[in-house]
């Protein structure tokens, strides 16, 4: 530790330490544009120039390290000064600079009222300027459909660059000419090719880079903001989710740090506009073949008339990829006093299972433990994909030290290199038997992490794989005192939660796929869109869109997303999070569990609690852990990877293929965003042409 | 600096490929740099790649030069847009830069760019027959010879209207032309007189010494002995004779210079200097660079810090313990210099570890 006086207030602070983060240890507040804690320094919009105590001028906090600094002629810490006259007339001094290109149109730029530059300009700014000359003209850059650029507003602090280059690690965007004529663009103003991308508008400190979907919708200062928790993959990012009204008007990611850092992927932002299209406004019920408008109590009264004469044998229910807790809980609640062990949350048919304990199908490591792993193996999986900001972590283990990066599956570009070992299975085996180089690796490392993805479970030798990566997982000692190394990576933001509640079928129970294909005659989907039902089956669909499942379905219950209702989620990790209600259901929608709470009472198996804390009084009771939110509930990992290396079994020969076809159209929300279709489209381009 | 920009698309060539011989060259600048390393080549690439496009950077030679080197385009893309050497749009066969700053501008720069705006037209056009474009540049660092411009790879100096338009005539109709200074001078040696330094007193060893002997003879007329004497003791008692060899030009009787014969009343520049000028075979001839490559770069004799064990004049001296050589990080130095030396708590660290 060193010790440096900041203002008159020595702290003392680990050496690497630069100035500007001694200067907030000591609770001195420093301006910047261009630095930005998870990006490199750059060091060069010069607004954290402070004055160094024997230097001939003032120095740029943010790339001075305190270990630069000299100490005073007798050995006193060395003093930096943030207040004083020279510095403010220094950072006065820059502002102005600044200023001098910065077009004076803060009425109709997006960023006003959350613009960094505005903010330091009302501290340090001039009320006129001493410029008689031509402000700089830059033209706008095209950069794809989420970034909406003004170029003319740019102030060069590369934030942007840096983000792409180093965080979402795409070299896409870069700053061509130089001195005044220099522009941020991209190689011939190509789209971005980056699944993060809006990430850098975020960080634009002016409003230079603004998200075009949300161009001149509202101002800031004029929404209401509510933290949540985003349901678009299973990683359960932070959100902070702004409406207006009962508007959602944008979603923002909020910082943590176990999690999600600071970025959210540009499904989880963008499919704002999916929030509004394609609604399921009012009940539906299917007469002669065709959805009519119905009230509740039609729907209700149609739904009791078929299940009456139904055997519970034949009756099933599936949850799908958005479900809360809540919802599935009451769902089980309701089946179970139906007599119904036909139940599955799993639709894309994964053959992960309570069965073999907690351990056996979460991501035991935890995201932010990716960043202490030594080698990582990762099967049947497309992080960048399927869980983009944990492909985030293991790209900034890799940036840190390249630790041994292996892959089994589609040969993918995950932004930073690793070994292709193979495609199948048989790699795999070979790999467990050590017959390949990655095995010394993976055995040499202290803490080996492998990633089960679930390209590698959703077929139907996975219950084999799972076994074969566990066995490799127990070979290398993966799982051991202090270092849990078996992780599993989840698709569905609903999954891990239903298997907590055991949402898998029950004595003699049908899975998912049985039921689809005949198995049941009624079927009671919750949001369920990613599996095609057989003809025959009479379908009960409770959801948000009109998507796949409700349009085959006879009665459709209208729901509530998860801004429009208060729901827990359990991400991949097994973290308990709470989303939190920002806007209203349209039209007749209701949230989940009223539904079910209110169904129950038609079918005449009333579920036992009347409000949502009644309903979490109870679920708390059968499963504590769900009240431990932002937590995650110890597993024991060590015996479910012995039990699921104790199946054995024989894995096919077939290749593992990502679940995830699309990554802008995973779920009914997205599906039904234009701007996450645009986004497809693109990427669809951008494979076309990647392949020739 | 000019606007530049990317050649429009409807001149850009479909491909670009590396001659062989320049793939050669390729590899040996990639083996210059370590594994890993070898986007440090970005530059003599692109370079060389704008020889072989005529002058200018097509942009699928910037795609070559990144696929080359393994880098993303846009990477490539600023460093090819940074430097100005880098031409991104066609070039006359004649590239002129044409300096406009200061010390040219003094000397006539204006007149010479009249004539390119005459003769070649706007500034980053090509000409009509393709012979020629112009550009106007910062200084080009012969000032002692304004106006100049450059074109292609050689300078031409001491430019006039007249000589300027009998240049572009020549290159226009392919005739040989002299390089450098179109005047006939050598180098940057003084055009027409002599006007300072002229005193041969100031040569023949006269004035060596003289600034001792005024203080002795200021000493020798003052009553108080004492002080004086030992003032001047150390002096010694012959002042040093002048050295002959001491490298100033005009001394040496060798050196034939239009100064010299402009003092001895001859013509300043001789006919056979001038038939030598307009002898273009002899001009253009570009001559083999016979330099040592192995003589070592000129260093100062002097030096600032106290180097006891000093085995040549100015050379470094490796185990000076207080003067690392200029760049090495601070981590990679002997010894700590970051004012934590003289902190009594703070062990040496070498890896740089917070302690």
């Amino acid at each position: 530790m060193a010790k440096i006086i900041v203002d008159g207030v020595e702290v003392d602070v680990p050496p690497e330490y630069t100035l500007l983060q001694a200067a907030e240890a000591a609770g001195a507040e420093i301006p910047r544009f261009c630095f930005h804690e998870r990006l490199s320094i750059a060091g060069n919009c010069r607004m954290c120039l402070v004055e160094v105590k024997g230097a001939p001028k003032p120095v740029a906090s943010c790339a001075w390290g305190v270990r630069d600094c000299r100490p005073g002629p007798n050995g006193e810490p060395p003093e930096i000064s943030t207040k004083s006259p020279t510095v403010k007339k220094a950072r006065e001094g820059v502002m102005e600079f600044l200023l001098i290109n910065h077009p004076l149109d803060c009425p109709i730029c997006d960023q006003g009222g959350q613009c960094d530059l505005q903010d330091q300009a009302m501290a340090y700014g001039v009320d006129t300027s001493r410029y008689h000359e031509n402000k700089r003209a830059v033209p706008d850059k095209y950069l794809g459909p989420l970034i909406k650029t003004s170029m003319n507003r740019c102030i060069h602090c590369t934030r942007c660059v840096r983000f792409t280059t180093e965080v979402a690690g795409v070299s896409d965007l870069g700053a061509i000419w130089r001195g005044e004529d220099m522009e941020i663009t991209s190689y011939l103003e190509r789209a971005l090719g980056s699944e993060l991308q809006s990430n850098a508008a975020d960080l634009c400190p002016v409003g230079a880079l603004t998200h075009k979907p949300e161009a001149f919708h509202y101002r800031p200062w004029e929404l209401t903001k509510t933290d949540s928790i985003d349901v678009m993959d299973a990683v359960g990012s932070s959100i902070r989710v702004d409406s207006r009204g009962r508007e959602v008007m944008r979603i923002l990611p909020r910082v943590n740090e176990a999690v999600n850092e600071e970025w959210i992927t540009d499904k989880a932002r963008h499919i704002v506009d999916g929030l509004r299209m394609q609604r399921l406004d009012r009940p539906f019920v299917r007469v002669n073949g065709q959805l009519r408008p119905a009230s509740w109590q039609e729907a209700f009264g149609a739904i009791a008339t078929k299940l009456k004469g139904t055997d519970p044998k034949r009756v099933g229910a599936v949850v799908g990829d958005l479900a809360a807790v809540e919802e599935i809980y009451a769902l089980k609640l309701l089946m179970e006093s139906l007599g119904v062990t036909n139940i599955d949350a799993r639709q894309d048919g994964t053959v992960l299972s309570p069965t073999y304990g907690r351990g056996s199908y979460l991501f035991n490591t935890t995201i932010a433990d990716i960043e202490d792993a030594d080698a990582i193996l990762i099967v049947g999986s497309n992080p960048r994909i399927e869980a983009s900001l944990v492909n985030v972590r293991i790209r900034k283990r890799w940036r840190v030290a390249p630790p041994a990066i292996a892959l089994i599956g589609e040969h993918v570009d995950l932004t930073y290199p690793y070994a292709y070992l193979g495609a199948g299975p048989e790699t795999l085996t070979e790999l467990l038997a050590g017959r390949h180089s990655f095995a010394e690796a993976l055995k040499g490392a202290e803490r080996p992490l492998i990633i089960v993805g679930q390209g590698a479970l959703v077929r139907p030798d996975g219950l084999a794989v799972l076994s074969l990566a566990a066995q490799l997982a127990q070979s290398v000692g993966a799982v051991k005192e202090g270092w849990n190394g078996f992780s599993v990576l989840h698709t569905a933001a609903s999954r891990v939660g239903a298997l907590d509640l055991g949402f898998v079928p029950g004595a003699g129970g049908l899975t998912a796929a049985e039921m689809a294909n005949g198995g049941v005659d009624v079927l009671f989907s919750l949001g369920a869109d990613e599996i095609a039902v057989a003809p025959g089956t009479f379908v009960i669909y409770q959801g948000t869109h009109g998507d796949r499942g409700a349009h085959r379905a006879d009665v459709i219950l209208p729901a509530a997303t998860y801004t429009e209702k208060s729901g827990t989620y359990v991400n991949t990790e097994g973290r308990v999070q709470l989303a939190n209600r920002a806007a209203f259901a349209p039209g007749e929608a209701r949230e989940d569990w009223a539904i079910l709470r209110a169904l129950s009472d038609v079918l005449g198996h009333r579920l036992p609690f009347d409000s949502l804390n009644a309903l979490r009084a109870k679920l708390y009771e059968a499963y504590p852990h769900f009240a431990d939110f932002d937590r995650i509930a110890p597993a024991d990992v060590a015996s479910a990877v012995q039990a699921l290396a104790g199946l054995g079994g024989s894995a096919g020969r077939e290749a593992f293929v990502s679940p995830i076809k699309d990554f802008y159209l995973t779920n009914p929300i997205a599906r039904a965003s234009g701007v996450m279709a645009e986004c497809s489209a693109l990427a669809q381009e951008r494979r076309l042409v990647a392949a020739e | 600096m000019a606007v530049r920009k990317l050649a429009p698309e409807e001149i850009q060539p479909d491909s670009f490929t590396f001659s062989s011989e320049n793939m050669a060259f390729v590899a040996q600048q990639i083996a210059k740099y370590p594994p890993g390393r070898q986007a440090s080549a970005v530059i003599p690439l692109l370079w060389r790649a704008q020889e072989q496009a005529g002058g200018w950077l097509p942009r699928k030679a910037i795609e070559k030069v990144a696929e080359l080197l393994d880098m993303p385009h846009i990477r490539v893309m600023e460093v090819a847009t940074f430097y100005t050497m880098f031409n991104l749009e066609p070039v006359g066969k004649y590239f002129i830069q044409f300096c406009g700053t200061t010390p040219c501008a003094l000397r006539g720069a204006g007149d010479i760019k009249k004539v390119l705006e005459r003769r070649v037209g706007e500034q980053n056009h090509v000409s009509a027959d393709g012979n020629f474009s112009w550009l106007e540049v910062e200084c080009l660092g012969a000032c002692c010879n304004a106006p100049m411009v450059q074109i292609n790879d050689d300078y031409y100096e001491d430019l006039t209207t007249e000589n300027f338009e009998k240049l572009l005539d020549d290159l226009a109709a392919g005739r040989p032309v002299k390089k450098g200074s179109q005047v006939g001078r050598r180098s940057s040696e003084p055009q027409g007189d002599v006007k300072t330094l002229t005193d041969p007193h100031l040569y023949d060893g006269s004035q060596v010494g003289a600034w001792r002997k005024r203080f002795e003879e200021e000493a020798a007329s003052t009553a108080s002995a004492g002080e004086a004497a030992a003032a001047t003791a150390s002096a010694p008692s012959t002042p040093k004779p002048a050295k002959p060899e001491a490298g100033r030009a005009i001394e040496s009787e060798a050196a034939d210079t239009p100064a010299k014969r402009a003092k001895e009343g001859e013509a300043p520049i001789s006919q056979t200097e001038r038939k030598e000028a307009s002898d273009g075979k002899r001009a253009t001839a570009v001559e083999a660079r016979t330099e040592d490559a192995a003589k070592p770069a000129p260093q100062s004799d002097k030096s600032y810090v106290a180097t006891p064990s000093k085995p040549s004049g100015g050379a470094p001296t490796p185990d000076a313990p207080s003067t690392p050589v200029a760049g090495t990080p601070p981590s990679d130095t002997p010894q700590r210099r970051d004012g934590s030396e003289s902190k009594p708590d703070v062990t040496l660290d070498k890896s740089n570890k917070p302690s």
